[in-house]
């Protein structure tokens, strides 16, 4: 990926402009899917709150919920392991892998072992993992991450994906009819779900109260692959608890609504036992959750049920793509969790933001995301190098947002120097906010002014 | 220490202040619950059919199906031609073409259906199978989802899922394509 910062990387995206519109048009269409789903709701904003209660009250019980859904999952005849950090969890996949003496790997949606960057970690043992949601298999062809949390494979047009499935399973050259494409990852993939002997998923909630999982798909691929193989996997991160089965009526409302616009997803799987004959793991990852826990200003981010609302509305992510934040989970969410394991790296992505409020407007579970954007500026400005100008402009704003007359004298001077600035210098390389945009019509007096003349009137 | 204690050890630290488990939510019936279930299930690609009896089913089976497929119905009254029942190895189903299967209950805001692993007998059947027919009796219906996790005990069966309609995906530039892995159709048909 090109350049460090969030900008940088966007610069790319936005190279092609058609694309980029395509891009825009394609997620804010999305999102008004949403907005048409969620309406038809009368008690969705009460959905919001008893979700975003209960996961308040997981977060503010995580030691005695998570013993509770062990043992319970114990008592189900599932293995349950615990995961300080991403190499811990590999390496209980591995394990689990070499001691059933696993050939072939299939493997459903899961942010969490992207994070943990567990393919390539097992690739590099020598086992081959097949992705088997359509989108990942896309990407996996490609060697690419997903670019979006729901939609991972919403940056490619229909041309892209057919030009990868010829290269890798060979459909006819030139052809991108998506019934044709999606045809032939069914076939190829068939084949890879009856070879499987171990499937991986990741894990949408895990129910304290019985410890049993749920995993939602459309595509039927997590559950495909479970049933087939003898040993199943589920990789876990420990906030992704509710307390009771009966909560889920709660967020499975919520989520497919949030994410896509649709009432559920077409399967809502729900995992408690092994089938006759067979392994069910549990692996459960801490990964950086336990210290974000202790942030005060920054624990909300962990009621997140990944639907991805966030980025469909974001103004910045419609516009620059997934891969511009260079994190694993990308957007208005991704922008608050990555800070937290790396501030440097990260150190642009609360930046990349204009503080609109709409992830939190839609946020199914009510986290204050545009608050903690604004917080993590000021950590990271008092903590890190950001770049120099941001520095300086943020301390003049602040003396000059300070004193009413030098507000005043600032704004006129503002707006005679726009008026009389050539625009070679406007849109010169130091105004980034000059770029792909024209700056509106520099009025010639403010609005004080204006009132002053014709409140009388 | 080992893992758990570290991350419990964590937890206890870093948790923040008490908040209360919020009480559990359930809204009034709604009227006209055929009709909504009928627009949940078309809603996620599925098709209801009002049928008077089960030969009305085994008639649309006839009309649809060739008596070579193989057809594996788990429903008393209706023929199929697989025993799923002596069936240990569920690879043996690859080729099942279509499965006959009944819901415990439906839920009117989604068209979903609840599937308990005992009506499936093999987990993997309602997702093999190239097209899937479940019975659902029309008073089982329900206003939401609320109300289906009230009568359900989830951990009862070692598996159970929510059936909403057809395999599918829009994983190429968002077009809706039916039938991803799993059934290529799915038809309710709504008894009495």
């Amino acid at each position: 990926m090109k350049g460090h910062t969030h900008a940088q990387a966007a610069e790319e995206f936005i190279k092609d402009d058609a694309r980029t519109h395509w891009h825009d048009e394609t997620l804010w269409h999305v999102r008004q899917k949403r907005d048409l789903s969620a309406q038809g709701i009368p008690e969705w904003e009460t959905l919001r709150d008893t979700a975003s209660a209960a996961k308040n009250y997981v977060l503010s019980h995580l030691g005695e919920l998570l013993e509770q859904f062990e043992s319970n999952a114990l008592a189900n005849g599932v293995e349950v392991l615990w995961a300080k950090d991403a190499k811990e969890h590999n390496d209980h996949v591995y394990r689990i892998l070499q001691e059933n003496k696993v050939a072939n790997i299939v493997k459903s949606k899961s942010i969490l072992t992207e994070e943990c960057g567990l393919n390539h970690y097992l690739e590099d043992k020598g086992y081959e993992v097949v992705d088997t949601d359509l989108g990942e298999r896309i990407i996996q062809f490609a060697k690419q991450a997903p670019s979006h949390i729901v939609l991972p494979a919403i940056h490619l047009k229909k041309q892209d994906i057919g030009e990868i499935f010829h290269k890798h399973i060979g459909t006819q050259e030139g052809a991108s009819d998506p019934k044709y494409l999606t045809e032939a990852a069914r076939q190829h993939l068939r084949k890879k779900f009856i070879e499987a002997n171990a499937a991986i998923t990741g894990v949408n909630f895990g129910i304290a109260e019985t410890g049993g999982f749920v995993v939602c798909t459309n595509e039927g691929n997590a559950d495909m692959g479970t049933h087939l193989a003898d040993i199943h996997i589920a990789c876990m991160g420990i906030e992704k608890l509710i307390p009771r089965a009966a909560d889920l009526g709660v967020f499975l409302r919520l989520l497919a609504r949030s994410a896509t616009g649709q009432s559920i997803t077409n399967y809502s799987s729900h995992f408690h036992r092994p089938a006759q004959g067979k392994k069910m793991y549990i692996i459960l990852v801490d990964n950086g959750r336990t210290e974000q826990l202790g942030r005060e200003d920054f624990k909300n981010s962990l009621k997140c049920i990944r639907c991805g609302a966030c980025m469909n509305t974001c103004p910045i992510y419609r516009r620059s793509g997934g891969y511009s934040y260079n994190s694993t989970v990308p957007g208005p969410i991704g922008s608050i969790l990555s800070p937290g394991k790396d501030l440097k790296k990260y150190s642009t992505l609360p930046f990349a933001s204009t503080l609109c409020g709409s992830c939190s407007d839609v946020c199914p579970v009510k986290i204050n995301i545009h608050e903690q954007l604004y917080k993590w500026r000021q950590v990271i400005t008092e903590n890190t190098d950001v770049d120099a100008s941001k520095k300086l402009a943020m301390k003049v704003a602040g003396v000059t947002f300070g004193k009413p007359v030098l507000y005043d004298l600032a704004g006129k001077m503002a707006r005679t120097a726009l008026r009389i600035t050539p625009d070679s210098l406007v849109y010169s390389s130091i105004n980034v906010w000059g770029k792909h945009r024209d700056l509106p019509q520099v009025p010639k007096e403010s609005f004080k002014e204006w009132y002053k003349k014709n409140r009388k009137s | 220490m080992s893992s758990k204690a570290a991350i419990l050890a964590a937890i206890q630290k870093n948790k923040p202040s008490e908040t209360p488990l919020p009480a559990l939510l359930n809204f009034p019936d709604q009227p006209d619950l055929v009709e909504k279930y009928q627009k949940g299930l078309s809603g996620n690609g599925g098709k209801l059919i009002e049928a008077g009896s089960l030969e009305q089913v085994q008639q649309h089976i006839s009309e649809n199906f060739a008596e070579d497929q193989l057809i594996a119905s788990l429903v008393d009254g209706i023929k199929g031609n697989v025993d799923v029942q002596q069936i240990s190895d569920p690879h043996d189903l690859e080729h099942v073409e279509l499965a006959i299967l009944k819901g415990e209950l439906g839920v009117a805001e989604n068209g979903a259906i609840w599937m308990p692993e005992e009506n499936v007998v093999h987990r993997v059947l309602p997702f093999i199978a190239q097209h899937l027919i479940i019975i659902l009796k029309e008073n089982t219906l329900l206003t939401n989802m609320h109300q289906a996790y009230d009568q359900v005990n989830v951990s009862a069966p070692g598996y159970g899922v929510f059936i909403a309609g057809p395999s599918k995906t829009a994983d190429i530039e968002q077009s809706l394509v039916i039938g991803a892995h799993g059934p290529r159709s799915l038809t309710v048909f709504l008894l009495k």
